[in-house]
């Protein structure tokens, strides 16, 4: 009777002990990030973001702490899609940020889609990542819109009647964007006069840019990622083209500006975000704490990554507990709720978000105007 | 197409495949001697651009020091891979050192990713480079007419430590009979050493000028200008200088062509490129100059 007693009561401290145990395990939500690679710095400023938001709101919830797994997916689609299975398979997470760059999450939205796990991709313009998926989730606008108030930017105020394109042909997002401010460009009765393509690290575009300047078009589209667009830029300019340069929200990296240098002075871009447009309190915190932990001036892609991360916070919260499918379905009930970039609704998988348009002065990004959708 | 653009299209061409010839001519030599690809070419030429990016931006030496250090840098890494990686596989069979060699190229790639960031940097132009000059329309920078001029320069040095000096003399020995030079005397791993670094100092030079004329430059920049050259060093007739050096302008000139003439392929002009290295190995492996010289340096 007496060792019985002992045994349940032995018994009961082992429970107890497992029980507490299982309450401070950590939840874990992936991180699948272009670390390297050709988009490399979107990756990384998402990473420098999510480490930041970590200081400033506590990284717990349901009395749980919240741990991130990160995967480097090195801007490859294939590895995109690996880092996604081995993060659901291997590391258990109840959800996924990343990636950055929508190719990308073409290749991990379907896996995540598979094992049902929310994906939420920080800045994932292109709109096929979440059509007709339940699970995919975006934290910025898409294409359509980008590209729309880019081609009426151009018509309307820089008054331009014939434009060039240059996409990169191996990037879904640089594709599309392009062919979205092609449709609203004519559509208002502008024409496109050259449409030329690069590919993704393509250094000499020398050739496409001698095709675009006997075209003579009023203004140049660039709808690329950072790299691209400064080299493009670099060797427009030498080649004796003047036009303005349009881009999207690719152009928002600081190596823009240190590789492009002189050429991409006077570039204008539609972007997520400007720290002028910062309203919110958790926005106004994150630019104070950005500021004093790097010591540059913050970025959209940080931001994003930090939305995307309050979101599903605030859906983990809400769903109160961590089962993916109520997660999930809070996510996609996410109403006006406060984050870094601004507050925010989330409606068929998609951020309804403002854009706003920047220009580079001086070797920074100016603030010119926002719109909202 | 108007005479303007073609004539600006040409000098694009050739501006490129000048580029491509100086690190072809890596690839060539170190062929000729040891029948080997060196698969980590691209990656010196990479690390070359690196050695001079941080000496200008770190030591603030001046930009004709800092190049020639990077070159001299590039030499030495070129023959320590050569001691540390290829020596030890000397007498193995030939394959093995062709797998070594891509895992060489792979751990450059990735070390410099963790060591030297993965995100890309620019490149700081000196003013000669940068200049633009407007010839009749057609625009061309500083780079471009200085990069041909001293691509012509380095052959010509190169042309006269092959056929002048007592270690060209070696290298012609050992690429046409290695075994019976070395029964005459010849320290083999010398000469070898001294081709790798004689390669390694082109590729660094033809890195350094790359990244004048596209001032970006990160760890995996090596690999498609390696490949290419690889393809100029094929289709000029691999194992041959001269070759190296018309294979290149080929491959540069044709590269920019199909974009030229064929905006709407623009984004497959690497395609066409490797589709041209394919038609080569299939219909004339030996290349434009293979077989019409026997010296293979």
């Amino acid at each position: 009777m007496k060792r019985l007693l002992i045994y349940s009561i032995v018994l009961t401290l082992l429970l107890s002990l497992g029980i507490t145990a299982s309450c401070a395990e950590p939840i874990k939500i992936g991180l699948n990030l272009e670390m390297t690679g050709g988009t490399a710095a979107y990756g990384q400023m998402g990473y420098e973001g999510l480490q930041l938001i970590q200081e400033l709101v506590k990284p717990e919830v349901l009395g749980r702490p919240v741990q991130f797994v990160l995967v480097d997916n090195k801007t490859d689609r294939v590895e995109a899609a690996n880092a996604t299975s081995r993060l659901i398979e291997k590391e258990h997470v109840v959800a996924i940020i990343g990636p950055m760059i929508s190719g990308n999450m073409l290749a991990a939205g379907p896996i995540a889609e598979k094992y049902q796990i929310p994906i939420i991709g920080p800045s994932t313009t292109n709109p096929l990542t979440t059509q007709g998926k339940k699970f995919v989730f975006r934290a910025c606008f898409i294409d359509p819109f980008q590209g729309t108030i880019a081609a009426k930017f151009a018509y309307e105020t820089l008054r331009a009647k014939k434009a060039a394109i240059l996409s990169d042909i191996n990037q879904d997002y640089c594709v599309a964007l392009g062919k979205f401010f092609k449709q609203e460009f004519e559509r208002l009765g502008g024409k496109v006069v050259s449409e030329t393509y690069l590919k993704t690290g393509d250094q000499d575009m020398t050739a496409q840019l001698t095709a675009i300047k006997r075209a003579r078009p009023d203004v140049i589209y660039f709808p690329n990622y950072y790299t691209e667009i400064a080299i493009a830029a670099r060797q427009a300019r030498d080649l004796g083209l003047t036009q303005p340069i349009l881009s999207g929200d690719g152009a928002d990296a600081p190596e823009l500006i240190s590789i492009g240098g002189k050429a991409v002075e006077g570039l204008m871009h539609t972007a997520f975000w400007h720290e002028k447009t910062a309203v919110t309190e958790i926005g106004k915190k994150y630019l104070r704490a950005y500021k004093a932990k790097y010591g540059k001036a913050p970025n959209a892609f940080g931001a994003l990554a930090a939305d995307s991360y309050l979101i599903l916070l605030d859906a983990i919260k809400r769903a109160g507990s961590t089962d993916p499918k109520k997660i999930r379905d809070a996510i996609e009930s996410t109403k006006n709720l406060q984050v870094v970039t601004g507050p925010v609704t989330i409606k068929n998988g998609d951020a309804i978000k403002s854009i706003v348009l920047r220009r580079v002065k001086n070797g920074q990004f100016e603030f010119l105007t926002v719109v909202n959708p | 197409m108007d005479i303007q653009s073609f004539i600006q299209q040409l000098l694009n061409g050739i501006s490129l495949g000048s580029l491509y010839a100086l690190i072809a001519i890596g690839y060539t030599m170190v062929y000729g001697i040891l029948r080997l690809i060196n698969f980590a070419h691209g990656d010196v030429f990479m690390l070359g651009t690196y050695f001079a990016f941080y000496l200008v931006m770190i030591f603030m030496l001046p930009w004709w020091l800092s190049a020639t250090l990077a070159i001299a840098l590039s030499a030495i890494v070129g023959m320590l891979i050569d001691r540390v990686a290829y020596r030890p596989l000397r007498s193995a069979p030939r394959i093995s050192a062709l797998i070594t060699a891509v895992g060489v190229s792979f751990f450059l790639e990735n070390a410099g990713i963790v060591v030297l960031g993965a995100r890309p940097k620019g490149f700081p132009r000196p003013e000669f480079m940068s200049h633009t000059y407007n010839l009749g329309g057609a625009y061309i920078t500083g780079v471009s007419i200085w990069v041909p001029v001293i691509s012509v320069i380095l052959l010509l040095v190169l042309f006269y430590v092959i056929y002048r000096t007592k270690i060209g003399m070696a290298m012609r020995a050992v690429a046409t009979d290695m075994e019976t030079t070395r029964l005459m005397g010849v320290d083999l791993d010398r000469v070898i050493s001294y081709t790798f670094a004689i390669g390694s100092a082109l590729a660094a030079a033809g890195g350094i000028m790359w990244a004048c004329k596209y001032p970006q430059i990160n760890p995996l920049m090596g690999i498609f200008p390696g490949w290419k050259a690889f393809t100029a060093a094929v289709v000029g007739g691999i194992g041959n200088i001269l070759g190296a050096t018309i294979g290149g302008l080929v491959i540069g000139i044709i590269e920019i062509m199909i974009v030229a003439f064929f905006p709407a392929l623009s984004g497959y002009k690497d395609a066409f490129v490797f589709v041209i290295l394919i038609i080569f190995l299939l219909v004339k492996p030996t290349g434009i100059l293979g077989e019409t010289l026997k010296e293979k340096v």
